[in-house]
């Protein structure tokens, strides 16, 4: 049975705790050993992106203590693994340990579909659903093809959530322009920020989604303070939301 | 602190209607690249290619640049290196002088924009008109270029024509890009029939047959460099490609990426000067081997200046041009803008959502976006990050080094949003909260109900 270590992202832990169970009882029913480790807090990303790496750096080298001793470890975020697979090198050098840790490091629906397998999703989710591809998910961590490059088609988050009965997922007009979260920009670029997620919510709103689900709780985060402030009746929810209501399956 | 771009970009978003209207016209041009990359099955094999060229030759560009120098004298050019854009200007200004030059006719050059070359030479009494038409709309407005591609991207059809009516003297209340077309047409051609020289940059200079090749879409730049007996061409050192057989790798990229056109309307190799004329060819270093010799930014001299990665960028279409402290804007001038000066500069590699669209997009696979995020490294080491943001780095980073400290100020955090809510609209939290709320706190954290069921024994 793979051990899996569990890595919930710091705003995760604090604002979300039901994405963190989503995510660990999903785990369990593929019948992984899930822990998590306690001594986790966060991987450093928020520090790194302002150009604070020595701040960062010592919270690189705590999870890559961490996280040690696990066959796999896998986050409800694209982001947070593309900063553990791409950028710790950049804070700790190439080094064996982080090479071995990046490479069993995943996001969920990555973890879903290349490790354990999955192929059919059996479950119920009636509603119009708008996916959100954020951005180091797709770009970093090629979750999926993002609408630049002329790759074969590949969608992993949306191979899952279509397989839903009564799910039926939107197209929108710009598959995966960003939302403007961005970390740190949210608050340095307030304006521009704002503008792009309520830029987004439109599109999504022209679409008819009713919820806009996404694997990355912190775009979704601004997505619904947008929402919320402006008391609009879409929903947000993480991908792990509604697999959590389905059986996975090879 | 360097708050450039954050308040441009606040007041031009701040007009959301034309800020829409400025990410619309930037998005069809976005829309339309897909398409012309869509329509070549090897679009990436042709990026790959395109990189590696590029990193090639940035690897041995003195030999390639002599190797240029030596054909192109060859075919009778006359080669000059210029140091920086002080002795670009000089050459440029002395070689016109000596002929007597009082009026010139430039096509687009980027190159001769950061040099600062038209308010040189108009201060030496010579007129220098840019022939492009978007260059000329600025160049009447007396402003810059807004994007490096469409310099009057930011200006609508009925501004142009308020403008046109005021400087060209059309009639006034033009609106039909057609007409005001034709008039700038009318005024540019006898512009151009009056020049003593013409001005061009230099899209790609081929080492093995010392000719430079330009790309336009107007046919302004062989118009321009046709009729006068005299043509300076300045071109950056990074412009050179080793051989002829690369071109076409590269003008099949550089179209589609900037207009989706599946080849610019004009593509005009000179091979030495008109008959009884002369061709001078100026090459400028001005930085660039600064950044050569810095390898985590060399990459960004593989830039063939398409303005794909401004087209694409979120934060551009929003924010505009002039939101950005460099003359080049969007993605591609905030990795060159603060290699020039860190200082000046500093808010640009903080001016994107590190989305990466701009590092997908680019042809030649230059990686924008984490270069901007090395940028900000480089920021911070010089100590110009502000103070605020650094001292929130460094007590975020200790309480995150120490899981109980974690734990106990996330739950204090998340119990004062509860018990004051009106407080998550001050200090830190003001700048999120004006447009937006923040998370319904919850009463526990993950951890707290994970161990609970620990404890329970629930899986």
């Amino acid at each position: 049975m793979a051990k899996v270590g569990l890595f919930i992202p710091c705003y995760v832990d604090q604002f979300y705790p039901e994405v963190g169970l989503a995510t660990c009882r999903i785990l369990r029913r593929l019948g992984a050993q899930v822990e998590f480790p306690r001594e986790q807090t966060c991987c450093g990303q928020p520090m790194y992106n302002s150009g604070c790496a020595d701040d960062a750096r010592p919270l690189a080298e705590r999870f890559l203590r961490v996280f040690s001793g696990f066959d796999h470890v896998v986050a409800p975020s694209g982001s947070c693994v593309s900063m553990v697979r791409l950028h710790f090198r950049d804070l700790l050098g190439d080094r064996p340990d982080l090479r071995e840790l990046a490479g069993r490091t995943y996001e969920l629906c990555e973890y879903l579909v290349d490790v354990a397998g999955v192929r059919r999703v059996d479950g119920e989710f009636k509603g119009r659903v708008g996916l959100h591809r954020s951005c180091h998910g797709l770009r970093e961590l090629r979750l999926g093809r993002s609408s630049e490059r002329m790759d074969p088609p590949l969608d992993k988050a949306g191979r899952l959530l279509s397989q839903m009965r009564g799910l039926e997922l939107v197209p929108l007009e710009r598959p995966d322009e960003c939302c403007g979260f961005g970390g740190t920009f949210a608050v340095n670029e307030e304006a521009v920020s704002c503008l792009m997620g309520k830029d987004r919510i439109a599109d999504h709103e022209r679409a008819g989604a009713e919820v806009i689900a996404g694997y990355d709780m912190s775009c979704l985060m601004h997505l619904d303070g947008l929402l919320r402030r402006e008391r609009k009746a879409i929903r947000v929810m993480h991908v792990a939301q509604i697999l959590d209501q389905a059986r996975l399956a090879p | 602190m360097n708050t450039f771009h954050p308040e441009r970009a606040a007041a031009f978003a701040g007009n959301v209607a034309h800020a829409h209207w400025h990410d619309t016209a930037l998005w069809f041009v976005r829309v339309k690249r897909d398409r012309a990359a869509a329509s070549v099955p090897e679009w990436e094999k042709l990026r790959d290619t395109a990189a590696g060229i590029k990193a090639h030759t940035l690897s041995r560009l003195a030999d390639y640049l002599e190797e240029f120098e030596a054909n192109a004298r060859k075919n009778g050019i006359q080669v000059h290196w210029a140091r920086d854009a002080a002795e670009h200007n000089r050459i440029v200004g002395e070689i016109l002088e000596r002929h007597g030059v009082k009026l010139v006719a430039k096509s687009k050059s980027m190159l001769t924009e950061e040099c600062g070359l038209n308010p040189y030479l108009e201060a030496r009494g010579i007129e220098i008109v840019d022939t492009d038409l978007g260059e000329r709309i600025v160049q009447l407005a007396g402003e810059p270029p807004s994007h490096i591609v469409m310099p009057a991207i930011h200006r609508k059809k009925e501004e142009i024509g308020e403008l046109f009516h005021e400087k060209l003297g059309t009639p006034s209340g033009l609106s039909d890009p057609k007409v005001l077309t034709e008039a700038a047409r009318q005024h540019l051609r006898r512009k151009f029939l009056g020049a003593q020289a013409g001005l061009s940059g230099v899209n790609f200079a081929i080492a093995e047959t010392g000719g430079i090749v330009v790309v336009t879409n107007e046919g302004n730049a062989d118009m321009g460099t046709s009729l006068p007996p005299l043509h300076v061409a300045s071109m950056g050192v990074e412009k050179v490609i080793p051989r002829l057989g690369d071109l076409g790798i590269f003008l099949r990229l550089l179209a589609r990426s900037a207009t989706g056109q599946p080849l610019s309307t004009y593509t005009t190799h000179f091979h030495g000067p008109i008959r009884g004329g002369e061709l001078h060819v100026v090459v400028v270093d001005n930085g660039r081997s600064d950044i050569l010799g810095r390898e985590t930014f060399r990459r960004s001299l593989s830039c063939i200046r398409c303005g794909a990665c401004l087209n694409t960028c979120p934060v551009y279409r929003r924010s505009g041009g002039y939101s950005y402290s460099y003359l080049i804007p969007g993605p591609i001038g905030s990795v060159l803008g603060p290699q020039r000066d860190a200082s000046a500069h500093a808010s640009l590699p903080f001016a994107s959502s590190l989305c990466g669209s701009c590092s997908d997009v680019c042809p030649v696979k230059i990686d924008l976006h984490h270069e901007l995020l090395a940028l900000r490294g480089d920021i911070a080491g010089r100590g110009i990050l502000p103070w605020s943001k650094r001292a929130s780095m460094r007590v975020g980073s200790f309480v995150l080094r120490h899981p109980a400290l974690y734990r106990a100020a996330g739950r204090m955090a998340r119990w004062a949003l509860r018990a004051f809510p009106a407080a998550a609209r001050l200090g830190p939290g003001a700048a999120w909260s004006r447009q937006r709320e923040l998370p319904p706190p919850p009463r526990r954290s993950f951890r707290d109900l994970f161990e609970e069921q620990e404890r329970e024994g629930r899986p």
